[in-house]
């Protein structure tokens, strides 16, 4: 069995964790000094041999990120870290603002130091982290009075400033080239790639998005190295990693484990099982963009490659649980109607899908589906995924094939019967009121 | 201005203070100055700009909105359509208490519906409009990033997690 490490979160539990003082008390801002005495260049081999791949969603290797930044645009390079954490089911960048934001501060730096950035670099937290962001501000503060930011940083030469830069509730701003508009004072409507950030990305300069777990692991694997970085893990899939466990568990929470973690130990053993004590019906393992899971499918190891081999995706590692208690059109029902709301609205086949999607899992759920309703719901899938902009499309449609699919009985149950399957509860009841904005 | 919905405060003859205007005060004069030298281009100072508008009205009526046009050098139309994509920039007055209750799936497995429809009825209001003392306002909110506490209630600024109907009601009992 996979035990579980204190390696991202080791700070998370010391008395008053936020402040400087405790992280200069637990080693923190030696990996900076380390980092501004190696060339840029080394830094960006040191990522890269540590096999780091981004927390955010997509599992791309960051050096190889980083190593697409021209170096001769003549335009400054900008650094964004992306706070916008707004994938269903994902808290684990909350974690680290609000208790240990130096180690992301501090793996900003060096980041920033290592693709050769300008002044300044800009952290994009969502609107609704208001205490974060104060948790951040303050942080930052007590950085440069160290003279860890500003100029000529530990006499280095190299002068840099971070800015938090809060969003204003668009789960779309936290898709790379929508945050990047979304900071430039736009609509955060994606953007049409190539051209690719890393060449043309905010004001019409080479820039870098990193998830602020991505970042965080930046100061580690300076800090110890990137053979240490790559022992913790399995090929490809090396480090600490944060995993977000909710819904029907008994113990929900952050989890640190190396990748190596199985996901029904991490279910069983780690959070407990259901609260209910009822067996497990369905898991998402990566959001709620991932393809849901069956009990029988979750016996794998939660690597970026095995969760993809079992036909979902690591994403953002936001596990959420299911009991035999939850009707599935209903939990579909309910990501669908997230998708649909957080649409930019850019590209015809998700703005309208999206919202078509909502209605026929709507109407499943309310009695008043029709035969056809489960393969008009692949149907409509087919004709999103891949058809769109950006990659919330495919998101969308995650949840509803694989749920199609897999509880295709439970479907054609509502429509035969009028109702939710026995044993299942309906959480929003008809008699509810509906929201309007 | 194009055609707004009939219910938008944006109708002339809809909007609660007709007439009204709106200027930064000295504090915010300081604010404004420290938001713009953090980037390149004044345009990408809007959405701080519109939250520290909003922190002080509490909502961006068209009013606000022409001010911080002019302030940033960018059009009323320009400004509008930026707040209209965000969840965030209020489109009419909220109450004092801004109750946002978080349904996305992980709250909703933990009963969050139960809340909203107690919030609703005990508030005697619809989702999105305010009690008649202008005291609350309930919606209904996506993922808040919190979901190891389901359900969450955000009210105004702050979270509330692991909230149940009897401590959503010992709250809005407390709230002054
Ligand atoms: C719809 C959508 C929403 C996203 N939301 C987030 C987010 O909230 N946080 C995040 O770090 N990445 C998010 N991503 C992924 C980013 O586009 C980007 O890949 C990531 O920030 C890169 O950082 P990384 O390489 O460190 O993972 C999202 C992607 C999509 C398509
Ligand atoms: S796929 Fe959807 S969210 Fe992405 S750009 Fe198109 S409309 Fe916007
Ligand atoms: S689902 Fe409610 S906070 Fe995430």
């Amino acid at each position: 069995m996979t035990e579980p490490i204190r390696v991202l979160t080791r700070n998370i539990d010391e008395p008053d964790s936020a402040s400087i003082d405790t992280y200069l008390r637990t080693g923190g801002y030696k990996a900076l000094e380390k980092a501004l005495s190696m060339k840029p260049a080394e830094l960006i081999d040191m990522v890269k041999a540590s096999e780091l791949r981004g927390r955010g969603g997509a599992g791309f290797p960051t050096g190889m990120k980083w190593g697409f930044v021209p170096q001769d645009s003549g335009k400054p390079v900008y650094l964004l870290c992306n706070a916008d954490e707004a994938e269903p089911g994902t808290f684990k960048d909350r974690l680290i603002i609000e208790k240990d934001p130096h180690l992301m501060i501090e793996g900003m730096i060096i980041s920033a130091y290592a693709i050769g950035s300008g002044p300044m670099s800009y952290i994009y937290i969502r609107g609704e982290f208001a205490y974060g962001a104060k948790v951040l501000e303050k942080a930052l503060a007590e950085a440069r009075e160290k003279g860890f930011l500003g100029k000529n940083i530990l006499g280095s030469g190299f002068d840099h400033d971070v800015t938090v830069h809060r969003g204003a509730g668009a789960y779309i701003c936290g898709e790379e080239t929508g945050l990047i508009e979304s900071l430039e004072g736009k609509r955060g409507e994606p953007r049409v790639k190539p051209p690719f950030p890393a060449v043309v990305g905010v004001f019409g300069a080479p820039t870098v998005v990193n998830n602020v777990e991505t970042i965080a692991c930046v100061t580690l694997i300076v800090e110890k190295g990137p053979d240490w970085f790559r022992s913790i893990g399995v090929e490809k899939n090396t480090g600490p990693k944060l995993y977000c466990v909710s819904g029907h568990v008994k113990k929900p929470g952050v989890y640190e484990f190396p990748m190596t973690v199985n996901l029904k130990e991490l279910i069983v053993d780690h959070c407990g099982g259901t609260a209910s004590g009822l067996p497990i019906k369905a898991v998402i393992p990566g959001g709620g963009s991932a393809p849901i899971l069956k009990p029988d499918e979750i016996d794998i190891p939660l690597t970026f490659d095995a969760v993809q081999k079992a036909g979902s995706m690591l994403g953002s590692a936001a596990i959420m649980v299911m009991d035999e208690s939850a009707c599935i059109v209903e939990c579909v029902w309910r990501l669908v109607k997230f998708f649909a709301h957080e649409s930019c609205g850019q590209c015809t086949p998700c703005r309208e899908g999206c919202n078509w999607m909502e209605s026929v899992l709507h109407r499943l759920e309310t009695g008043q589906g029709r035969q056809e309703d489960a393969d008009l719901l692949l149907d409509m899938s087919d004709n999103i995924g891949g058809k769109s902009l950006c990659a919330l499309g495919d998101a969308a449609i995650g949840p509803v094939i694989s749920g199609v699919q897999k509880f295709r009985d439970e479907f054609l149950y509502h429509v035969e019967h009028k109702s939710c399957l026995p044993g299942t509860k309906r959480y929003r009841r008809l008699d509810m009121p509906v929201g309007a904005h | 201005m194009a055609d707004l919905h009939p219910d938008s405060p944006y109708m002339p003859h809809r909007h609660p203070e007709p007439g009204a205007t709106f200027e930064w005060d000295e504090e915010q004069r300081r604010e404004l100055d420290r938001i713009l030298e953090r980037y390149p281009t004044k345009q990408a100072a809007l959405l701080p700009v519109l939250h520290l508008a909003q922190r002080k009205v509490g909502w961006l009526p068209p009013h606000v909105i022409v001010k911080v046009s002019e302030t940033l050098g960018l059009t009323p139309a320009w400004v509008f359509g930026v707040v209209t994509f965000y969840n965030m920039y209020n489109q009419k007055p909220r109450g004092k208490y801004f109750l946002q209750v978080c349904t996305n799936l992980s709250c909703m497995l933990r009963d969050a519906y139960d809340i909203y429809d107690h919030l609703c009825s005990r508030l005697r209001v619809k989702p999105g409009h305010n009690t008649e003392d202008g005291k609350f306002t309930v919606l209904e909110v996506e993922c808040l990033g919190s979901c190891n506490t389901a359900p969450v209630v955000q009210v105004n600024d702050d979270y509330h997690e692991n909230m149940t109907i009897e401590k959503i009601d010992d709250l809005i009992e407390t709230l002054p």
